[in-house]
């Protein structure tokens, strides 16, 4: 052993000033609340346009200030903010620094100074993304997949300046997120606490830290694809560019492959949606185990499952691209391996509900969202079935059956799964229980509004209504009703978003008047409910770090007393029920 | 379910069974604490290196790309990076000196390595300077290679008098990328000798020159893929 994990606090090390205390930081615990409210107030940002975006599609022609160049920009930095700066950010900056040494009983990160660095120059990116809406030109509109050529040819909105920005700040949240990425897996690999073995930690660690494997794998071809793309734009290379008209005029490129970019940006694109996707799978797993009072049904299969998705999401890009004038042969192969990604997804839900089969369920706020959670992520993975065939994909590629799909599976889902682990951990990280009646407000609204908004959009997706237009304009196809439809979806989207101040609020009172939540409210059994401050101070653990005698999932193990047995009690510490002196717990 | 009955000590250490069978394997990754018997630097100098990997993978894939979807002829290499000297006309030489001096800062580096182990520190530190010094010449035989390139042939990036104008782009950007990743390993090198010089480490253990020298054999490897796929292809 090299590096043992030091077991006695070194009382030198915690800064005393407030300014190292709070701002630059290294204690991975403020690191993850900088992080999480960076990624929270830019995520408002992508809900404001997309409500602007809605306003236009549902009542066309009444908003003068909604030009078809500015939809494009609004739907452009909605997809890019939400699926980067907002989810990849917030799940694996956010709850994956706060929770990876809590939850492995570590001090903190392995390289804290490190984590500090990735913290601003993720803010850097934002900052640099932000600033695209004041140039001149404005933000890019090309769509969050920045397909060339249309992106940096004059035509496109924001070809000028936004799209130079925009993928400046990508290359800057690369930085940022290796930065990141680098710590998170070496603190799992190497520095948990004694006893706690890979298959003893928490289901949320393991969706993180495949998560994280998957974003240092996934993450350079973005990175490469944004150098050249910038390079096309500001050089003039041609890794992108075809010999093309530009308005009427030809333009000085020649000979580039726009097809190459679409291979590189969805051999980044897909393991994204599980970037997204595995921490909230994780996370959704211990919420449903704490709050249903049972062990997760199939812990290794979970594992395994988590990890096979992991590999399968880097084989499955050309998906994205059935309809792009690939060889069809590819279509075959793609299709197959998109659909067995359904066997450990499929082994997954199963796996919740079999949880919560029979188990003592607590309808608290994270349950009603992890149940929700359910829901909505059923309900978009099999509508990626339909897609995932390469004959059923080809009608309803780039029509708002698309748009249902992936923000059923990849928008509401991971954010049902942010609000479960919100209203879970906000105890732990400010010491005070959010509100229920607040909470069931928020919950209810958001979980029935998001079927209103995206129930008919599979319709109008089937009816041909394409996505990313500004305005349908009169066709054959598309029927009168389709732009009532519209009108309710926007009104349904708009009252979504007014909800989302409700948290806010419940957030902010709650913080200053919530009930005190002492340190382990829900009873839950994994070690970040056992510090013996909450909220946990800088180096987490008192005096000695926890030693972890059992798995995360100890609830209701027949012949104890308590309904839960946290990692860190020993065998002969549980106290039995009376009359039972037998060893049932060891035999779970 | 096998989990509670985990003994709570750490378990190689009663693992009798050496040999590398299956079940030894699991065991390790099974363990508490730590999966790999390295510094967490080392470990994570591993990480970014395979990352890093994607990265100069995914470079070459794209060149590869669109040198095969490129419409017009792609200039002869071993023409565009011939070299004239004393009147003879020597295809490749100046990249064959280039790589030359670059494998050789390896061997001085892995020897860098070894008498870091051994505490002979100044050895080290001299060898870690000779390291920099002849990634410093690489870098210095670049940007030669690059002026000769952009001011004698009139390669630019955006076209070039041989061609499919992907060369010069592909060309300036991947040995740009790489020649980078040399320069900041001779920064790195000559922050760490220092260090070394001035004792820093005494007391901390000499992994940082092996977790260096990982990072300066990668540079050195991806130069081999480079110069296979560029020069030779």
């Amino acid at each position: 052993m090299y590096t043992a994990i030091t077991d006695q606090v070194d009382e030198s090390s915690h800064p005393k000033s407030f300014f190292y205390k709070y701002i630059w930081s290294q204690d991975h615990k403020v690191i993850a609340i900088q992080y999480s409210i960076t990624a929270i107030c830019v995520g408002l940002v992508a809900l404001v346009l997309s409500g602007l975006m809605r306003l236009q599609l549902g009542f066309p022609d009444s908003f003068s200030f909604i030009d078809p160049s500015s939809y494009l920009q609004f739907v452009t930095m909605h997809g890019m903010i939400m699926v980067i700066y907002l989810l990849t950010a917030l799940l694996l900056g956010g709850f994956g620094n706060y929770l990876i040494p809590l939850m492995i009983g570590a001090r903190d990160m392995v390289f804290p100074f490190l984590n500090m660095l990735s913290f601003w120059t993720y803010l850097l990116s934002v900052i640099v993304l932000m600033a695209s809406f004041f140039v001149i030109g404005g933000p890019t509109g090309a769509g969050w997949t920045l397909y060339p050529p249309a992106s940096i040819l004059e035509g496109a909105p924001g070809a000028s300046n936004g799209i130079v920005l925009m993928l400046i700040s990508l290359a800057i949240f690369i930085v940022a997120f290796t930065m990141g990425g680098l710590n998170y897996v070496t603190t799992v690999l190497q520095a948990r606490t004694k006893g706690m073995t890979l298959m003893r930690m928490p289901l949320t660690i393991w969706g993180i830290f495949v998560a994280t494997i998957l974003g240092l794998l996934a993450f350079p071809a973005l990175l490469v694809s944004a150098i050249m793309m910038l390079f096309d734009k500001l050089i003039g290379t041609s890794f992108f560019m075809p010999a093309i008209l530009s308005l009427g005029d030809s333009v000085d490129y020649s000979g580039g492959s726009p097809i190459l970019f679409q291979h590189l940006f969805w051999f980044f694109g897909h393991p994204e949606v599980y970037i997204v996707a595995l921490p909230a799978f994780g996370m959704v797993s211990d919420v449903i185990s704490t709050h249903a009072r049972k062990n997760i049904f199939g812990y290794r299969m979970m594992v395994w499952a988590i990890v096979a998705i992991g590999g399968l999401s880097f084989v499955v890009w050309a998906h994205h691209m059935y309809v792009s004038g690939m060889n069809p042969y590819f279509g075959f192969f793609f299709a197959t391996t998109t659909l067995i990604i359904a066997v450990p997804t499929a082994i997954k839900v199963y796996n919740w509900l079999l949880t919560l089969w029979r188990g003592n369920i607590h309808l608290t706020i994270p349950m009603l969202f992890a149940i929700g959670f359910i829901f909505t992520f059923t309900h978009g993975g099999l509508t990626g079935l339909f897609l995932g065939n390469v004959v059923v994909d080809l009608p309803l590629s780039d029509t708002y059956f698309v748009v249902a799909h992936f923000h059923m599976v990849m928008g509401v889902s991971p954010i049902m799964v942010l609000f479960a682990a919100l209203y879970h951990w906000y105890p732990k990280i400010t010491g005070r229980m959010l509100n229920t009646g607040l909470g069931k407000i928020h919950f209810w609204g958001t979980f029935l509004g998001t079927y209103a908004i995206y129930l008919p959009m599979h319709y109008l997706g089937f009816l041909g209504v394409p996505r990313r237009y500004f305005a349908m304009g009169e066709t054959d196809f598309i029927p009168q009703s389709a732009q009532t439809l519209n009108a309710g979806i926007t009104i349904s989207a708009i009252i979504v978003g007014l909800i989302q101040l409700v948290f806010i609020f419940n957030a902010i009172w709650s913080l200053f008047k919530g009930k005190m939540a002492g340190d382990n409210p829900w009873q839950a059994t994994t070690l970040e409910w056992q510090t013996s401050q909450t909220p946990p101070v800088h180096g987490n653990w008192g005096k000695n770090v926890p030693i972890v005698y059992r798995w995360a999932y100890d609830y209701s193990v027949p012949g104890v007393k308590d309904d839960f047995i946290p990692q860190n009690v020993p065998q002969d510490e549980v106290v039995m029920l009376e009359g039972n002196t037998g060893n049932n717990g060891e035999n779970q | 379910m096998k989990n509670t009955e985990l003994p709570t000590t750490e378990r190689h250490g009663d693992n009798k069974n050496t040999d590398l069978s299956w079940q030894s394997v699991n065991n390790d990754w099974s363990n508490d604490k730590q999966i790999l018997d390295m510094p967490w630097g080392k470990l994570m100098m591993w990480i970014f290196l395979l990352s890093d990997t994607f990265i100069f993978s995914i470079f070459l894939i794209s060149y590869m790309s669109a040198r095969t979807a490129a419409v017009a002829p792609w200039p002869n290499a071993s023409e565009v990076f011939a070299l004239t000297i004393g009147g003879h006309h020597i295809p490749l030489i100046l990249i064959a000196i280039m790589t030359f001096i670059l494998i050789t800062s390896s061997g001085t580096m892995a020897l860098a390595v070894n008498y870091a182990y051994r505490n002979e520190i100044k050895k080290t530190v001299y060898l870690m300077l000779a390291t920099a010094a002849l990634g410093l010449s690489f870098v210095g035989l670049q940007a030669f290679e690059w002026s000769k390139l952009i001011i004698d042939e009139g390669i630019r990036p955006w076209g070039n008098p041989f061609g499919a104008e992907q060369f010069g782009a592909a060309f300036f950007m991947i040995t740009g990328f790489h020649g980078m990743h040399v320069s900041i390993g001779v920064i790195y090198l000559t922050v760490i000798a220092n260090r070394i010089r001035k004792g820093y480490y005494q007391n901390k253990g000499y992994h940082i020159v092996e977790i260096t020298g990982l990072y300066w054999h990668f540079v050195d490897l991806v130069w081999v893929f480079i110069f296979a796929f560029f020069y030779l292809w």
